[in-house]
């Protein structure tokens, strides 16, 4: 991709950690102004894509392995389910947040914070597999070995 | 006053970069012009107080799809194919015509809606006001679209989390799937890729 370029590369040095620290500020601060799971999720994302398209697909899948996106994409669904869970399991109903906590304010901040946390765990990790997806795509047509000089 | 006027100049823009999506066949310029609709859209939504549509605009329409789009358009020529039986008279005329009237008929509809921010609107009288203040008062978190999302309606982001989820999931096994087909066919042509199709 673009590893020569050193005004590129060094942007995206400086950038990508401020990226991910305001994508956890969106995260975790949702309950106070505007943001949440589906808009981190995507902004961390977006650390990671400049990234990938700064530096090349396979430092992008070195730095954030298949496996471990994969894994994530899972253990996001699974997080806000399990939070569904864990209410009933306390004696409430399905996503009853009131249970989770001695008071049910503080049950409900607490609900919704890992509830959000999945969104956000989920969000991120589609967008990457999307990503991945579409700029590793290897049509089987360009493939085929009479079609040797097709781009 | 100033809401309207702010209004009606982005919506001209948005009118304008419509035109141009239309009227040019190069894909990178209706990709990157698509982008800038999303943006117009969210200072629009910000516009009317809803700051969380925004962002979610800004972030997910302005930025990842214009990425995403960029990089499927890898894999697609770059010009748009023209169709050339598609100028008759004919066709644009009946395309006029049914734009027209449903453009109408929409319009017609939208005098029966209520005013923007009315109180008096059903969507206000049913269930948002013992969100808008309990929201506050009782769960202490002043965000009521946090509230309302995840914890009011925590089944419907369920479903959504799992629609995304889905699809996600879909789209990847549809093309690395492909990919690794194709690359199993001519597997000495990708060499020094063919190690991490896994």
């Amino acid at each position: 991709m673009m590893e020569n370029n050193m005004i590129l590369r060094v942007t995206t040095k400086i950038l990508f950690a401020p990226i991910i620290i305001f994508g956890l500020y969106v995260q975790f601060h949702g309950d106070y102004g505007p943001g949440g799971g589906f808009q981190a999720g995507v902004i961390i994302a977006a650390a990671f894509i400049l990234h990938a398209l700064v530096f090349g697909l396979e430092a992008g899948r070195r730095l954030f392995p298949l496996w471990l996106n994969i894994v994530l994409l899972v253990a996001g669904v699974l997080i806000y389910g399990g939070v569904g869970v864990a209410s009933m399991a306390l004696n409430g109903l399905f996503l009853d947040y009131n249970v989770l906590a001695t008071s049910p304010a503080a049950g409900q901040h607490i609900g919704i914070l890992i509830v959000e946390f999945g969104v956000g765990l989920t969000v991120t990790t589609v967008m990457l597999l999307l990503f991945h997806a579409f700029a590793g795509f290897v049509p089987a047509s360009s493939m085929q070995p009479d079609d040797e000089e097709a781009s | 006053m100033t809401t309207i006027l702010l209004n009606l100049f982005l919506m001209a823009i948005l009118v304008f970069i419509v035109v141009m999506v239309m009227r040019t066949n190069r894909l990178f310029a209706v990709v990157v012009l698509s982008g800038a609709y999303s943006l117009i859209c969210a200072a629009m939504f910000v516009n009317l107080d809803a700051v969380d549509v925004a962002f979610t605009e800004a972030a997910v329409g302005a930025g990842i799809s214009t990425v995403l789009f960029l990089s499927a358009m890898a894999v697609l020529p770059s010009k748009e194919k023209q169709t050339t039986q598609s100028h008759t008279l004919t066709s644009n005329l009946t395309g006029l015509v049914v734009c027209i009237l449903a453009g109408a008929v929409l319009m017609v509809a939208a005098f029966d809606l209520p005013a923007i921010g009315s109180p008096d609107a059903p969507v206000h009288q049913h269930v948002a006001p013992r969100y808008l203040t309990e929201s506050d008062s009782v769960l202490h978190i002043p965000n009521v679209v946090t509230t309302v999302l995840a914890s009011y309606r925590g089944f419907d982001t369920l479903g959504e989390t799992i629609v995304v989820f889905t699809a996600g999931l879909g789209v990847f096994l549809l093309l690395c799937g492909a990919t690794r087909t194709a690359r199993r066919q001519r597997p000495e042509a990708e060499g020094e890729e063919a190690h991490d199709g896994k």
